[in-house]
């Protein structure tokens, strides 16, 4: 499908599209939809050998998959690259956790603009996203479906007549389909009303899940919200669902909240959100939950209009710029750097040269 | 043992410890509901033997259904699947399909078919096709080896396959 390239090169840098914020960027940071597809005639990847994984990765690398807009995919095997980099690809929203966690035979394939990508061998076969800023779940949905289609061309994917697309757990059995939006509801949790829109969501079949996805907290306020369902829905009524009332309701509630806390405690709030900056403005040391804080307020600030000399798209940069394995892109120190131990989960998180690189990012780009 | 009851001679049917008091605390069903004990709303023993006695024998016992132990395609077991939350192979679909049919209900809201997406034309096809191939050479071994029984069915399916068209 691809070019093998070094990708992660390219990584170093946030492309302009990091900074791009959709639709609705007031509320929602970014849309999703996924599709899971596995190849008939070979066992689920858990039941696979790694020698049946290896057979998945080659045939998928040699599909021409390749449309108007990807042609530029880049394929990237995770067994063959640093531990930093898959972490860069997971800050990225481009693996999971669990892909960035195994071990075993297993391949990234992501097209030019990161827009889209494909994970090989994670729980399916396949499972390939189109990840757009703003709420532009159709156009995410358009996309992902013209690419399935390539796929559907030129392998044989696992089909039911009952069940439709099989995966290997049958929860996502049917369209296989998981439409998912990032909301950002400060609003939310300061009126406590998450809880509600917790109950809410759970009525409704939708997933709220943190920042980086299953298992992850909801640090910098940010939420994820999907569906569970995948059977019985057709995925352009869940569009239809999603697009016409799921996302339009939580994002008309996260702006009523806001209006209550402006009306209420406008001083209060304006006092939080210039704290925030302040301290992001000043610190010298900062640690990742600290940053994730103040970023969230300034963020809420700047949509309210109570800060108007920030651009939007450079919080939303460093939201991402302030994760540890991009510290060490964006700012890579002259000597040391090579000494440092690989980045794992937490230890990195919080120790004081990655504090101190922080807070210096964070500084530099928010300085007046 | 029959303890009375604290409050008055009936036997007592609830028992606890007051914590507070470090003392033992027998009561009978009324008085026990009085002190505001959650007692369970069990029917006494005595007629759930009765109920027991005068209850018609149900008419037919319900068959116990043959389960597959593992899928022949893959070798993975329900039991796995029990354990990991996991299928092992497309073909696990068939091989467990009657526990299946629960699991998947309970977690779809009680879906029980896909609406949406199938695969293009061309690759339904394919898929059609060698479905109709394995069915013949399945057929074949069946009539060989005197399967007649399960033959028929292989037939029929092959029937049922033909009368379909692809969407």
């Amino acid at each position: 499908m691809s070019r093998t390239g070094n990708h992660t090169v390219k990584l170093k840098q946030t492309g302009p599209w990091i900074e791009h914020s959709g639709p609705d960027a007031d509320v929602v940071v970014s849309s999703r939809a996924r599709l899971a597809r596995n190849l008939s005639g070979l066992p689920f990847v858990n039941q696979a050998s790694d020698v049946e994984k290896r057979e998945v990765l080659q045939l998928v690398q040699t599909l021409p998959l390749a449309g108007d807009r990807s042609e530029e995919l880049v394929w990237i095997d995770l067994q063959q690259s640093t531990p930093e980099d898959r972490r860069l690809l997971f800050e990225r929203h481009l693996v999971s956790r669990q892909f960035l966690e195994s071990i075993s035979p297993r391949a990234v394939a992501i097209a030019d603009d990161e827009q889209l990508s494909v994970m090989v061998n994670e729980e399916d076969h396949l499972r390939m996203q189109v990840l757009l800023p703003g709420l532009e779940l159709e156009e995410a949905w358009r996309r992902v479906v013209e690419f399935d289609r390539r796929l559907e061309r030129n392998a044989d994917i696992a089909v039911h007549p009952r069940w439709g697309y099989l995966t290997a757990c049958p929860t996502n059995v049917g369209t296989a389909i998981r439409f998912s939006v990032m909301l950002h509801l400060p609003g939310l949790r300061l009126t406590n009303e998450l809880e509600r829109l917790r109950r809410a969501s759970n009525d409704l079949d939708l997933a709220v899940r943190g920042f980086y996805g299953e298992g992850s907290d909801s640090s910098g306020d940010f939420y994820q919200v999907s569906n569970q369902l995948t059977l019985g829905v057709s995925e352009t009524d869940l569009l239809a669902t999603f697009v016409g009332e799921i996302v339009p309701r939580i994002v008309a509630y996260e702006r009523m909240a806001r209006d209550i806390l402006i009306e209420r405690s406008a001083t209060l709030l304006e006092d939080r959100v210039h704290r925030a900056l302040g301290t992001l403005r000043s610190a010298r040391l900062l640690a990742i939950e600290e940053s994730m804080k103040h970023l969230s307020r300034v963020r809420l600030g700047i949509a309210l209009g109570l800060l108007t000399d920030i651009p939007m798209g450079t919080v939303q940069r460093l939201f991402l710029e302030v994760q540890p394995a991009h510290l060490r892109r964006v700012q890579p120190d002259s000597i040391d750097d090579t000494a440092l131990e690989p980045v794992t989960e937490d230890r990195l998180l919080d120790d004081e040269r990655t504090r101190r690189r922080r807070a210096d990012l964070v500084r530099t780009a928010l300085s007046e | 043992m029959n303890t009375k009851c604290d409050q008055c001679d009936k036997p007592a049917e609830v028992h606890e410890i007051d914590a507070i008091k470090g003392v033992h605390v027998h009561l009978c069903r009324e008085h026990a509901i009085e002190a505001g004990f959650q007692v369970p709303q069990s029917a006494p023993v005595t007629d759930l033997l009765t109920q027991f006695a005068t209850m018609q024998t149900p008419t037919q016992l319900p068959r116990k259904v043959e389960k597959p132990t593992a899928c022949g395609t893959c070798g993975s077991t329900f039991a796995r699947f029990r354990k990991t939350g996991l299928l092992g192979c497309p073909d696990c679909y068939e091989a467990f399909s009657k526990q299946l049919d629960g699991v998947i209900a309970r977690s779809q809201n009680g879906a029980s078919s896909h609406t949406g997406r199938v695969p293009d034309r061309s690759s339904a096809l394919v898929d059609l096709q060698a479905l109709r191939r394995s069915l013949i050479e399945e057929l074949d071994r069946a009539v060989a080896s005197e399967q007649y029984e399960r033959a028929a069915s292989l037939r029929d399916r092959l029937h049922t396959l033909a009368s379909e068209t692809v969407e």
